[in-house]
């Protein structure tokens, strides 16, 4: 399925204690699209995929989804049902599942203990995971148990169980941290080749990898976005060379 | 027998379950060799097996279910009770009641309705809750029925508070000790400090005759080996490798979308049950049940079995409960003075040098770490 719905993010003010985290963060993100996140420490990124995410309530703006669909009025389950799917930072699969198993698990659908004890993988849901274990690149992983898989493996792993919910708009947390330069190539074609069937929007520290994937790049400083734009012309920007690239 | 229907009903060897066929065979010999070695070999043959042999046997098998409850919890889904005695000992209880209800006019006191104790407690009618009993239905919905409930209401507020880990084995052990010092006192009317003993008849089958135990202990074999493929057909499920996912990496299990508080709280609530069955087995078979069955210590035992059988394979630990109290019949038999130290050591031992347990010794490639 492709996606089709407008995350657009209006306005929004997050403060902690005082401290605004988000000020006055507006950004749309279409659908398809590739977008990358960059900000020094502190810059928001985080929270703004809180806030995503319904893990953080803020205190003005609005965060609509598609047409109608008003984020902020669901619950963090409810967001993810809807079609946002969110990878952290450091992956977690489970250790002694196989590759497998760890998709099995994340398959949409049920989640009831009676109707799991019955559920039985049908022949379109082995498909599916089969594609998925073929665009992360683990097909010969498969029946290996998760705790035996390298750095890279697992973040790929994780971003499969992401794509096992069908999610229109994935979000991914700094995916390149800890990886070899190998991996990271490869991590870079995976994320590139979601774009399109999803909208994906990656933050990032590595500026070598953002260069490597985004169309568009959005810098944040102290929680407001202060340029966007493709990478060169946001590199040349005398603002974002202050706050951030020039640290 | 029983064994054998399980087997057409759920083939363990389509999942490769070694471990289990071999266990499952050896309860088909047992269920085929102890009624022939103690009805059909003359008591003067050197093979007779004794009547205290076949209760011997009895227990082991039914601190085997036990065990096996145990480990289903433990084991798969990283709950660790330290008061699983208690179910047993409510399922026991509940067996015992029905025992008691049998006695009838053949009491001390010959009283037709009161036992023994309440007689001699002056107690002039039945409490309500004995009402039912003498019904043999209405007592086997009790041995499930009261460790399952009991387990059910703990296990909600334990679980959706999320209380885990140690915290919870602790509240477990408050659990038993708690049980144990109400049925210790007389006036709860469970017969106080000592408890049920002297029972006549079963279904009205003399309790004494080796026959009986005969066919109490072919129960026992197959509600082992049901409980087994239930446990077995449970964690090969994909409610099983959800289980493993809570275990692994809970918040991670949660953020998956599963309700990992239901879950944990009705493996609780069938693991409860299958230790109050193993009680209500155990109970006709020694022939007494008194408070000290709730004893803390109980509890650690049968962890101790668990994980000297080897932990997350099912049938380990019921080899782990019977290796470890044939060894405590022995020892205690031969060498009184040493089974503690020897149970000690051994606790120490196994942990440091089989991580997996005896069954982790025996088959090189076993299933689980």
């Amino acid at each position: 399925m492709s996606s089709r719905k407008t995350l657009s993010l209006d306005g929004l003010t997050v403060s902690f204690d005082g401290f605004k985290a988000l000020n006055d963060l507006s950004l749309k993100v279409e659908p398809g699209e590739l977008l990358c996140i960059i900000g020094p420490n502190g810059a928001g990124k985080t929270t703004m995929m809180d806030v995503i995410t319904g893990k953080t309530k803020p205190d003005s703006g609005t965060v609509r989804f598609g047409e109608d669909m008003d984020l902020l009025k669901l619950s963090e389950a409810e967001i993810v049902a809807s079609g946002i799917g969110r990878k952290f930072q450091k992956p977690t699969v489970f250790e002694q599942l196989t590759v497998f198993e760890n998709l099995e698990l994340a398959l949409a659908g049920t989640r009831s203990f009676l109707k799991t004890l019955l559920a039985r993988i049908s022949p379109l849901q082995r498909k599916r995971i089969n594609e998925v274990l073929d665009m992360i690149g683990l097909s010969a992983q498969r029946d290996s148990p998760g705790r035996i898989l390298a750095h890279g493996q697992k973040q790929w792993l994780e971003i499969g169980m992401l794509l096992m919910q069908n999610p229109e708009l994935l979000l991914v947390d700094e995916p390149v941290a800890g990886m070899t330069p190998h991996e990271i190539e490869r991590t870079s074609h995976l994320l590139r080749s979601l774009a399109g069937e999803h909208s994906v929007v990656v933050v990032e520290h590595d500026m070598a990898f953002v260069r490597s994937i985004a169309k568009r790049v959005v810098v944040l400083h102290e929680g407001h976005v202060i340029a966007e734009g493709d990478m060169d012309k946001v590199q040349k920007d005398r603002r974002v060379i202050e706050v951030y690239l020039g640290e | 027998m029983a064994a054998k229907q399980g087997l057409t009903i759920w083939n363990p060897t389509a999942s490769g379950d070694r471990g289990g066929k071999i266990f499952l065979s050896i309860l088909a010999v047992l269920a085929i060799a102890v009624p022939l070695l103690n009805q059909a070999v003359p008591a003067s043959s050197a093979l007779h097996l004794s009547p205290f042999g076949i209760t011997l046997i009895g227990k082991y098998l039914c601190y085997g279910m036990l065990a096996l409850a145990i480990d289903l919890i433990w084991g798969y889904c990283g709950i660790l009770s330290l008061g699983h005695a208690a179910f047993f000992s409510l399922g026991g209880y509940a067996m015992g009641m029905y025992l008691m209800r049998q006695i009838g006019r053949r009491g001390v006191y010959g009283d037709p309705v009161l036992p023994d104790f309440m007689v001699f407690l002056n107690w002039k009618s039945l409490p309500w809750f004995w009402h039912g009993f003498d019904h043999f239905g209405f007592a086997l919905l009790m041995v499930a029925l009261a460790p399952g409930l009991l387990a059910l209401v703990f296990g909600w507020f334990a679980f959706r508070s999320r209380v885990t880990g140690v915290y919870f084995s602790i509240i477990t052990q408050a659990l038993t000790y708690a049980l144990m010092l109400s049925f210790f006192r007389n006036d709860m009317g469970f017969g106080g400090n000592n408890g049920f003993t002297d029972f006549k008849d079963i279904l009205g089958f003399d309790l004494h005759s080796d026959t009986t135990h005969v066919v109490l202990l072919v129960v026992t074999v197959a509600a082992l080996a049901a409980s087994y493929l239930a446990c077995r057909g449970i964690v090969e499920s994909r409610a099983g490798r959800v289980m493993h996912a809570i275990r692994d990496a809970e918040s991670r299990t949660r953020f998956l979308g599963y309700p990992v508080e239901a879950f944990k709280l009705w493996i609780f609530v069938f693991s409860a049950v299958i230790a109050g069955v193993a009680g209500a087995l155990y109970v006709p078979q020694i022939g007494i049940i008194n408070p000290s069955e709730f004893s803390p210590i109980n509890s650690i035992e049968a962890v101790i079995w668990v994980a000297i059988g080897g932990r997350g394979t099912l049938y380990g630990a019921i080899a782990g409960a019977v290796v470890v109290n044939y060894a405590k019949t022995y020892l205690t038999g031969s060498f009184p003075e040493i089974w503690l130290y020897a149970l000690g050591a051994l606790f120490v031992i196994v942990p440091l040098f089989l991580p997996r347990g005896i069954i982790g010794l025996v088959s090189a490639r076993g299933q689980h770490k």
